[in-house]
């Protein structure tokens, strides 16, 4: 999957998708030994060091705080076992929550995948101004996904909402008022996916657009050569080659998708009840509006243990990390 | 343009014309690269539209931008305001503006200062535990600080830096770190060793080896790091929702949602404040858009 050019100091198989710890040199001849790892403290120490006081140590609160009982004051009250799982689990909404949670991710990816492979293929072939669009497509990664999912809130806003003119606009929607898309839990669930989507694909396109450089063109000039279509090439020649850049990208988009917070604590955070949420945004009413962050870790856990358990099954069946 | 010089020539058949004629070679028909211009306008519209709404909402009056019957196009410019939205009683935007500068900044010399030298020295020498090192990268980079808010809340409570910046630098550095150390990773590994040792052989030492002779060298992948690092600590949200509960603390994006089910939203200033903060980070995107993916992809995954 390289991108880079002679120019860069990059490796060619340095960006192919996975770490190459083997790949470096090592330091000498001889076996590493116990100097060597006091020799690397002074470079791995800090980093170290903040990996596990803010990443993991936190982790391990998370897991102690699941099973004792704090109070709205964040008292400690001692254990309580696996009660808050039983709540967790118990809420009425929790599974409704979850089975939506597994289609907030799954329609989000698989859209965003099938629509950047397309964009891909646009931004591959060789147009005036190409460079233009290439640009364009990278705003909504840069920019801050609460500011872009803000401005989709403002245009569905019955009445002064600029999407729902347009809707009535070209005939969509005959109310003269518009529709209230974000008052209604499941219209506004729906927007937010179409926003997820519309935020994950420069990404996902970007990653596309490397493999897609990585595929020789004698390949597919023998495909020409053989008599393949273009439709035939694409999905005889071209796909299989992307097999390594598509893995990489559904990981990453699993894992950000089910982590993402901000574009449903806009669309849908002013709805009440929990008709819209998803595991994260229920994580995130246990502490800001209950106050439960004895439960918000234990359904924390449990996201974690989903992600973790997501992420194994893929990473078994597809091996987005071995060489294709 | 690094990404797409290659993957142009690749696709495209190996004619000696190639290079130079770029957009009419003689196999692509003219019909063939209109269509493509117009796939390609189509896919430009698309991708500005949202913030073309943002603009043209940012200069119309509140009374323009709440009208029963909106207008697409502004009919008055006021671009007063981009001054008068500072001081807006929704938030204290001023404060919030500094506090995503200055939680972004240092986070980004934070994670740049203990990147380096981890990524550098992981790259160049072998000693025991470093595959478990490595490892532990790769799994903080599995990791987001969303579902990890309710032990950072309760340990920084305890710490006493709550609603503190230094939390959320802290936070900000620590689930960047590793995409940091990746890209710098590859890029170290890819200079020559012999480098380092001829350096070494003219009585350079370590850090004088590190500065002076990789760091011209791998300056391109510290710059990804650098770029991808400050426009996440930029966008951050879910942990500073969380951590920072001052409203001078919190930065533009915990700040904005504020605006959403009030009774009356000033959308404008939203918007305006919006465009502000978004030209930053797009602009610093675009600078390092040929490294994009060759930088991410060498970081493993993100």
């Amino acid at each position: 999957m390289s991108t880079t050019t002679d120019t860069s100091p990059t490796r060619a198989g340095a960006a192919s998708g996975r770490p190459r710890p083997g790949g470096a040199p090592p330091g000498t001849g001889r076996k590493p030994g116990r100097r060597d790892l006091a020799a690397s403290l002074p470079w791995i120490g800090p980093a170290l060091l903040l990996i596990l006081g803010v990443v993991l140590f936190p982790a391990g609160v998370m897991f102690f705080n699941s099973t004792r009982d704090i109070s709205m004051s964040g008292v400690d009250h001692g254990s309580v076992g696996l009660d808050n799982y039983v709540e967790v689990f118990t809420f009425p909404y929790f599974w409704p929550i979850f089975v939506r949670t597994i289609v907030w991710v799954v329609v989000v990816v698989a859209a965003t995948v099938v629509i950047s492979l397309g964009l891909a293929q646009i931004l591959n072939k060789a147009f005036p101004g190409r460079r233009i669009v290439r640009l364009a497509v990278i705003i909504p990664w840069a920019a801050s996904v609460v500011m872009t999912t803000m401005v989709v809130y403002y245009g569905l806003e019955p009445y002064f909402g600029i999407i729902n003119k347009f809707l009535v606009d070209i005939g969509l929607v005959d109310t003269p008022e518009g529709y209230g898309w974000t008052r209604n839990p499941d219209t506004a669930f729906a927007w937010s996916i179409v926003v997820a989507v519309f935020v994950s694909l420069p990404f996902t396109t970007y990653t596309i657009l490397a493999g897609l450089s990585t595929i020789p063109g004698d390949v597919l000039e023998a495909a020409k050569m053989d008599g393949a279509g273009p439709v035939r090439t694409y999905t005889g020649v071209v796909l299989p080659q992307l097999r390594g850049a598509l893995s990489v990208a559904v990981l990453i988009n699993i894992i950000n998708v089910f982590n993402s917070l901000p574009i449903l604590k806009v669309m849908t955070g002013s709805i009440p009840g929990y008709d819209a949420d998803t595991i994260m945004t229920l994580i995130f009413k246990y502490i800001q509006n209950q106050h439960k962050v004895d439960v918000a870790s234990a359904l924390s856990v449990v996201a974690f243990l989903i992600v973790i358990v997501i992420v194994a099954v893929y990473v078994k069946v597809v091996k987005p990390m071995q060489e294709v | 343009m690094a990404v797409t010089a290659p993957a142009f020539e690749t696709i495209a058949p190996p004619a000696a014309s190639a290079r130079k004629r770029r957009y009419t070679e003689d196999q692509v028909p003219i019909g063939r690269v209109l269509l493509r211009m117009l796939a390609g306008f189509i896919v430009l519209a698309v991708f500005i539209l949202p913030y073309t709404i943002m603009f043209f909402g940012s200069v119309k009056t509140k009374s323009q931008i709440r009208s029963v019957d909106p207008t697409y196009l502004p009919t008055e410019w006021h671009w007063e305001n981009y001054i008068t939205m500072w001081s807006t009683p929704e938030t204290p935007l001023p404060q919030n503006l500094i506090s995503t500068i200055v939680i972004s900044v240092f986070a980004t010399v934070l994670v740049l200062g203990v990147a380096m030298p981890a990524a550098y020295y992981t790259a160049r020498f072998r000693f025991p535990g470093r595959y478990v090192f490595l490892f532990l990268v790769i799994v903080t980079q599995m990791l987001q600080p969303a579902v990890l808010t309710s032990g950072l809340f309760r340990q920084f409570v305890s710490l006493g830096l709550i609603d503190t910046w230094a939390a959320m630098i802290f936070i900000n550095a620590a689930f960047n770190l590793s995409f940091a150390v990746w890209i710098m990773h590859s890029f170290f590994a890819g200079v020559p060793k012999e480098i380092d040792e001829a350096a070494q052989i003219d009585g350079a030492g370590r850090l004088t080896v590190l500065f002076r002779i990789q760091l011209p060298l791998v300056w391109p992948g510290i710059v990804t790091a650098i770029v991808f690092t400050f426009v996440a600590c930029w966008n951050e949200f879910a942990a500073s929702l969380v951590i920072l509960s001052t409203a001078g603390n919190q930065p533009l994006s915990v700040a904005l949602t504020k605006f959403v089910g009030q009774y009356e939203t000033s959308w404008h200033y939203v918007f305006g404040i919006s465009i502000v903060a978004i030209i930053p980070v797009v602009v610093l995107f675009m600078i390092i858009e040929k490294r994009l993916v060759g930088g991410l992809t060498a970081g493993s995954v993100k």
